[in-house]
């Protein structure tokens, strides 16, 4: 006590620098440890997840190979005004000649024609037959090349494709995004697709209801399964963990598979209806490649993810809670209503977090059994990503279900309190 | 102790049986009248058998066999909460999603009471145990004593005729506990409540009850105001259990009227009142309480009996002395001295002859 100086100076260690900085230095040497105990783990994170993450976030909005792969044109396009109903000076066409022949030889022109094509469908062919042919521009030679190109493919007489070219020249686009959410840069900034060519708003919106639906039925089938195993004896318990828990061990495939078989019109459950008589033969259920088959086989694979964190906020909750009501009056009913459910809904919200963020993402079984009602977004994602190779536009999907994702997490916050979430 | 049940009391077990295996009896032929307004306590070690009893009368358990009857109806078949029964748990099970004033309305509102009865009677029953100003805190954010009051108080709030506690002070610091037991005795007297009160703390019993129940091994081994209890326990396994007591192991040598005599194993002979032995040849458990043996030549009384002693310890322990001693072979006896300037200290190792009246030693069942 006698140690501490009232004079109002910092408080002074033994041999007198100040405590604080010596209370700094002692714990500098734990802090070290512990930041290299932890290190491989940080270190995987960022390569395996923190720099994918933020390199898909800006594939999302990238959009250099216009830019690179025809520099003059980009710069010289930039005065044009595509509303004036005219077609570009002749400079700009001179600047596309010369654009194309360097990358001809190069054999860039397919790419950046690709890459168009995404926003103005049948671009990439013009790209590819002018190209052909640009090789062996001549680019002094030629007096008009505005007609020049023009008489190689009349597709360069066309607004429009010029207005693509302008459009998406920046390196920085909203493109993709815009067409995440099925709309398109027209004459007047963003609009709206034509009805027939929205999908993306369509998909994230079934892929939200479907997940939701998912989340229910699981709340439903988990409550029953938690309750029995937090209130029978422990051995009891032990095995009836062993078989919730029995899912985990079986391959994702093995188990999607296994509802293919179950549910498909040839099926067991097909099957045993016409076989009882419910269902006539002709008339078999279609309860596979549809909605319902993706979620009866998704509310399968993701219960464990809800009974486990029911069962863990069920445990905590002694017996005599129930028992203090019922001797207080209350029925069965009103004590398990007010008194037993208040208490279990931290671990409701903790499995509904949890199962409704895997579903939201979740990509094999949609894919599986799914057929083409019961696809998800990460199917389209995945699409993209591997068949389209339009990466862009998978990472600006895949921005937006990560938005979706931070939205929900934070109302959830606001509603009911991250706090109150038990894992366990 | 295990005579038939005849009187009307207000509880009665008549005959109960317990078993949750249908192997072994947790209770065994229970026979227990409590009458209107009176404080019982069932007091024994765990695993007696007191706690199953009070699930049975608050309808959690249900008897395997006889009848627990509440006010002359039995309520064998009467589910828990239409029994009335207020209950005090032994972690207080206050609703941790409620406020006070919330715990306290429910067992109003599952009565389907008005709103304006209902506040009246929750601020009587917080005020009545000085809880008045919490009625919106939760209840973590009360202190143990603090919770037990609101426990109490919502036993009460909805008046029944009946209170059961579940050992309701087990988690209270010594002090506190104290207070609380003269605080609920007091409750349940001035309410003229009939109480149930578990305990295996036996201080506890003796301070709080009209009655205490005595429980081993799903019997009730005696039953008996504290005093009696205390000053005649009728069998070896509640002198025991009740309070400090030395024992002498000895067999009986005779036995007239109220008197016997017990040889001990080392040959030393004594007077004692025959309790629960009957027949000469019988091995016995010679009880003595430590504070009624005396080793002060002058003070020990007419018709005591004395025997050798050794000072093996001496303790201070502030108002009392406790002194362990050699007695027959015995090396665990002890003897509690009260603090008095004219008493004399014990060294160990001091020989020294120790006395008590026959009344006040008592030859048990083996």
């Amino acid at each position: 006590m006698s140690d501490t100086t009232d004079t109002g100076g910092p408080v002074l260690a033994a041999d007198g620098t100040p405590l604080k900085r010596s209370l700094a230095r002692a714990l500098r040497r734990q802090k070290m440890r512990a930041l290299l105990l932890i290190a491989p783990l940080l270190l995987f994170i960022l390569i395996s997840f923190i720099l994918p993450v933020a390199d898909m976030l800006y594939r999302s909005v990238k959009n250099g190979i216009v830019a690179e792969t025809l520099p003059r044109t980009v710069v010289a396009i930039a005065d044009w005004d595509a509303d004036s109903g005219e077609l570009p000076s002749e400079a700009v066409y001179a600047a596309m000649a010369a654009d194309l022949k360097e990358a001809a030889a190069a054999k860039t022109h397919t790419k950046v024609g690709t890459r168009l094509n995404y926003e103005n469908p049948g671009i990439s062919s013009l790209f590819r037959k002018t190209g052909r042919k640009a090789k062996k521009f001549d680019i002094e030679g030629v007096a008009s090349w505005k007609d020049e190109l023009i008489d190689i493919n009349k597709d360069w007489g066309d607004i429009d494709n010029w207005r693509t070219i302008q459009t998406y020249s920046p390196r920085v686009t909203s493109g993709y995004f815009l067409n995440a959410v099925d709309m398109r840069v027209g004459t007047d900034g963003a609009e709206l697709r034509p009805e027939a060519e929205r999908i993306y708003m369509n998909l994230l919106g079934r892929t939200l209801w479907m997940s939701l639906a998912i989340t229910v039925c699981c709340i439903l089938l988990a409550y029953p399964v938690a309750w029995i195993l937090a209130n029978l004896p422990m051995r009891q318990a032990n095995i009836l963990m062993i078989l919730v828990l029995l899912p985990f061990w079986t391959s994702l495939l093995v188990r999607t598979s296994a509802w293919k078989i179950l549910l498909q019109q040839q099926g067991v459950i097909n099957d045993i209806l016409v076989w009882v008589g419910l269902v006539d033969d002709s008339a078999r259920l279609v309860i596979i490649n549809n909605q319902f088959g993706t979620i009866v086989a998704m509310t399968h694979i993701l219960l464990p993810f809800m009974i486990l964190p029911m069962y863990s906020v069920m445990q905590t909750i002694p017996p005599s809670y129930l028992r203090a009501a019922k001797s207080l009056g209350a029925t069965d009913w009103t004590a398990f209503w007010r008194v037993y459910f208040p208490q279990t809904v931290p671990g409701i919200g903790a499995g509904s977090i949890l199962v409704f963020i895997l579903a939201i993402g979740y990509y094999i079984t949609p894919a599986l059994v799914g057929g083409t009602k019961g696809t998800f977004i990460s199917n389209q994602i995945a699409f993209h990503i591997s068949s389209s190779l339009n990466w862009g536009l998978a990472s600006a999907l895949g921005a937006i279900l990560l938005a979706v994702v931070l939205v929900l997490y934070w109302a959830y916050d606001k509603i009911v309190g991250i706090d109150n979430v038990k894992l366990g | 102790m295990a005579e038939a049940v005849t009187d009307d009391g207000f509880v009665v077990f008549d005959r109960v049986q317990k078993s949750y295996d249908g192997e072994t009896l947790v209770v065994k032929d229970l026979n227990l009248s409590i009458a209107k307004g009176e404080f019982l306590t069932m007091l024994g070690p765990s695993g007696s058998g007191k706690t199953t009893c009070l699930m049975m009368l608050a309808g959690f358990e249900t008897a395997t066999h006889g009848d627990i009857r509440l006010g002359g109806q039995p309520i064998n078949n009467i589910p828990p909460h239409k029994r009335g029964i207020g209950m005090v748990f032994q972690n207080y099970a206050l609703f941790p999603h409620m406020t006070i004033a919330e715990n306290l309305a429910f067992p109003l509102e599952v009565r389907k009471m008005g709103k304006s009865e209902r506040e009246e009677k929750i601020k009587r029953a917080l005020d009545m145990v000085e809880m008045g100003a919490f009625g919106g805190r939760r209840p973590s954010q009360l202190s143990g004593g603090q919770q037990q009051r609101v426990a109490l108080a919502r036993a009460l709030v909805f008046e029944p005729e009946l209170v059961l506690m579940d050992e309701p002070l087990g988690a209270l610091d010594k002090q506190l506990r104290e207070k609380m037991q003269f605080e609920i005795t007091d409750l349940a007297h001035n309410l003229g409540i009939t109480t149930v009160y578990v305990t295996h703390d036996q201080t506890e019993a003796l301070t709080m009850s009209d009655n205490v129940a005595v429980f081993d091994d799903g019997r009730i081994q005696q039953l008996a105001p504290p005093d009696l209890l205390y000053e005649k326990p009728e069998n070896s396994f509640v002198a025991q259990f009740i309070g400090e007591n030395n024992t002498l192991e000895g067999v009986v040598t005779e036995i007239s009227g109220d008197t016997c005599v017990v040889r001990l194993d080392d040959g030393e002979e004594l007077d004692a009142t025959p309790i629960n032995v009957s027949k000469v040849g019988e091995r016995t458990k010679v009880s003595i309480r430590p504070e009624r043996v005396e080793y002060n030549k002058e003070r020990l009384q007419e018709g005591a009996h004395t025997l050798k002693a050794e000072v093996l310890e001496f303790i201070y322990m502030g108002d009392i002395f406790r002194t362990r001693l050699r007695v027959a072979g015995n090396d665990e006896f002890i003897i509690k001295t009260r603090n008095a300037p004219d008493v004399e200290r014990l060294k160990p190792g001091q020989q020294i002859e120790i006395g008590w009246l026959p009344q006040d030693c008592r030859a048990l069942d083996a």
